[in-house]
């Protein structure tokens, strides 16, 4: 394996926009929103391209603004659509954002015709190139992507921080966070913001398909190994920065070993994240089918129990 | 549980004369004209409601008679199409402190990464306010109440690891440490174990007992007059609101169950229990 400077930038790229994902996608995923995720993601694309005709100019802070308007707007009208046109939310989700991603797509094959927006890099990024982009910091050059990517890392970490219980509690029971003045609406939209921020700074390294994979691969992984909130989002933090090294150092081995050159980064980080993911599965020790394999035993064996029920919740329905 | 009842609203005693006199300015809960939709189709019509203070009130009705939906909107949960409803004489936003809301068991994923702990804690939230993280004093109260439903051994368990039962009761002690004058309750009793039952009617009583009113939906008509001493019949509109004795009876159930024959099969079984 060949690893040089750009190898580790690559990486600490990599690792900024897992854990930048991973933080707002436990909550994503406790509230069983995951593909809002996935909705907000491709329907940034309008509003990058939009911004971009505007004002001519790529990666510039109007097409950051741009794509995280037109991110939460995914999540408003998908809440109009779900509540005026009475459809299930889910269904109102793929209306929207399969309009906006489209008509993304159409702005930008209207704009790469003299410049270079590549579709192909929007759907994937292009992780490996983020180190040539570098910008001038205390005598450093340090890659624009780090720069991008760790800010909104460091806004994430501190709006979890300050609002984790807040986010627990309307994650949880949206009724009762409501009744105690916790608006939910305001929390849900801060999230959505939070989504969207994160996956318009993540766009430019892995895409808009496998910033989905950052976003609910890894809270994902963490509620398989752990039943509490706070070591939830600490495993997910590890595993996406597990994915994200993992995930180059396969790119860069594993198609040598087939007899190919290296493959995308971005690619690999969701296959390693996949992975991960597949092995909690298996192994977990509260989750793991392994370890519902060996309790159905053990239940068949003591107390001839097949159905998988619980020996003490069994007990508790005699008293009735 | 360290209970002081330093928030007790005041009580008017002098009369004062009222421009809405068939509505007691201060009483727990004062419903006029109340009248909610989902997709233009009412669920609740012209409701008027007045539960006077220190009352243990069943709410009963048919299934779709919208008794869930009255505690919503009560609660600012669901939008009212017209109407009001005032806690101790006040909107719901000024007196959210004096109000502890119970929702269905099912309203919650139970596979939720939070202990019981946890859970009871947030009912201690908005004392907490915004920003500023559960502390030691918030935890010991929470420790307390599940105490206090007879579960805190347990207080530690992550959620999904509790009978049906126990979760309910994590739920109670919950609004316990809400310390509120006024307990919505939805359904409390739906599915537990009759010792879970026991240890919530003997909660509810000693809630009653400290002068809380407590408002639960119910739907066993055969305990009805057994755990409540005044009784709302509830079928979109309000059919009977009164003292149980007055108002639990055969015309009135008929009226609200209307030709729903095997529940009034339940009904008559359950009147025998009360001639």
């Amino acid at each position: 394996m060949n690893w040089d400077t750009y190898d580790t930038w690559t990486v600490v790229v990599g690792i900024l926009c897992a854990v930048a994902c991973a933080l707002p996608g436990c909550f994503l995923v406790l509230r069983k929103m995951s593909m809002m995720g996935d909705a907000i993601s491709h329907a940034v694309l309008p509003g990058l391209a939009v911004a971009f005709m505007i004002t001519g100019a790529r990666a510039s802070v109007s097409m950051f603004i741009g794509a995280v308007i037109a991110g939460i707007l995914t999540a408003v009208f998908t809440q109009w659509i779900s509540k005026f046109g009475n459809v299930d939310r889910g269904a109102a989700m793929g209306i929207v954002f399969t309009t906006l991603f489209a008509i993304g797509l159409i702005l930008i094959r209207r704009a790469a015709d003299h410049v270079d927006l590549d579709p192909g890099c929007v759907l994937y990024g292009a992780i490996e190139m983020t180190p040539w982009d570098t910008v001038g910091l205390g005598g450093y050059q340090i890659p624009r992507a780090v720069l991008v990517v760790g800010s909104v890392l460091v806004i994430n970490l501190v709006i979890v921080c300050l609002l984790f219980k807040e986010f627990r509690l309307s994650a949880f029971d949206p009724d009762l966070a409501e009744t105690l003045g916790f608006s939910s609406n305001f929390l849900h939209y801060l999230l959505m913001t939070m989504v969207a921020i994160t996956t318009v700074a993540a766009f430019e390294a892995v895409g808009s398909i496998i910033v989905i994979a950052m976003l609910i691969v890894p809270p994902a992984t963490a509620l398989l190994l752990t039943r509490r909130l706070v070591p939830m989002v600490i495993v997910a933090v590890i595993t996406a920065s597990a994915a994200a090294v993992l995930g180059h150092m396969s790119a860069l081995t594993v198609p040598q070993w087939l007899g190919y050159k290296s493959t995308t980064t971005s690619g690999m980080m969701a296959a390693a994240s996949g992975l991960l993911f597949a092995l909690a599965w298996i192994f977990s020790p509260s989750e793991g089918i392994i370890q519902k394999m060996l309790h159905r035993k053990r239940n068949l064996l003591e107390f001839g129990i097949t159905d998988g029920e619980e020996p003490d919740r069994v007990q508790e329905n005699e008293n009735l | 549980m360290d209970s002081t009842f330093v928030d007790t609203p005041p009580t008017s005693q002098g009369g004062v004369p009222d421009s809405r006199p068939e509505h007691p300015p201060e009483i727990p809960l004062a419903i006029h004209d109340l009248t909610v939709a989902y997709h233009r189709k009412p669920v609740l019509w012209d409701v008027e409601l007045n539960i006077p203070e220190g009352k243990l009130v069943g709410i009963v009705g048919p299934n779709g008679a919208g008794k869930s939906t009255l505690l919503k909107a009560c609660l600012d949960l669901v939008p009212i199409t017209s109407g009001w409803a005032h806690v101790y004489g006040k909107s719901y936003k000024k007196h959210r402190h004096l109000v502890g809301y119970v929702p269905q068991r099912e309203s919650v994923d139970w596979d939720f990464p939070v202990s019981a702990l946890d859970v009871v804690a947030m009912g201690t939230y908005r004392h907490i306010g915004w920003f500023r993280r559960v502390g030691k004093k918030q935890k010991e109260a929470a420790r307390d109440a599940l105490e206090q439903v007879g579960i805190g051994h347990l207080a530690d368990r992550q959620i999904s690891q509790l009978s049906g039962g126990q979760q309910q009761r994590v739920f109670l002690a919950r609004a316990l440490v809400q310390d509120a004058q006024l307990y919505l309750m939805d359904e409390p009793f739906a599915a537990v174990d009759a010792a879970t039952e026991q240890a919530i009617v003997a909660l509810l009583r000693e809630l009653n007992a400290r002068g809380k009113t407590v408002l639960v939906v119910h739907h066993d008509l055969a305990t009805v007059s057994k755990y409540f001493d005044w009784l709302v019949l509830l079928n979109m509109r309000v059919v009977a609101s009164g003292p149980t004795e007055e108002t639990f009876t055969r015309e009135n159930l008929q009226k609200t169950y209307g030709g729903k024959l095997d529940l009034l099969e339940d009904a008559a079984e359950a009147l025998r229990h009360v001639v």
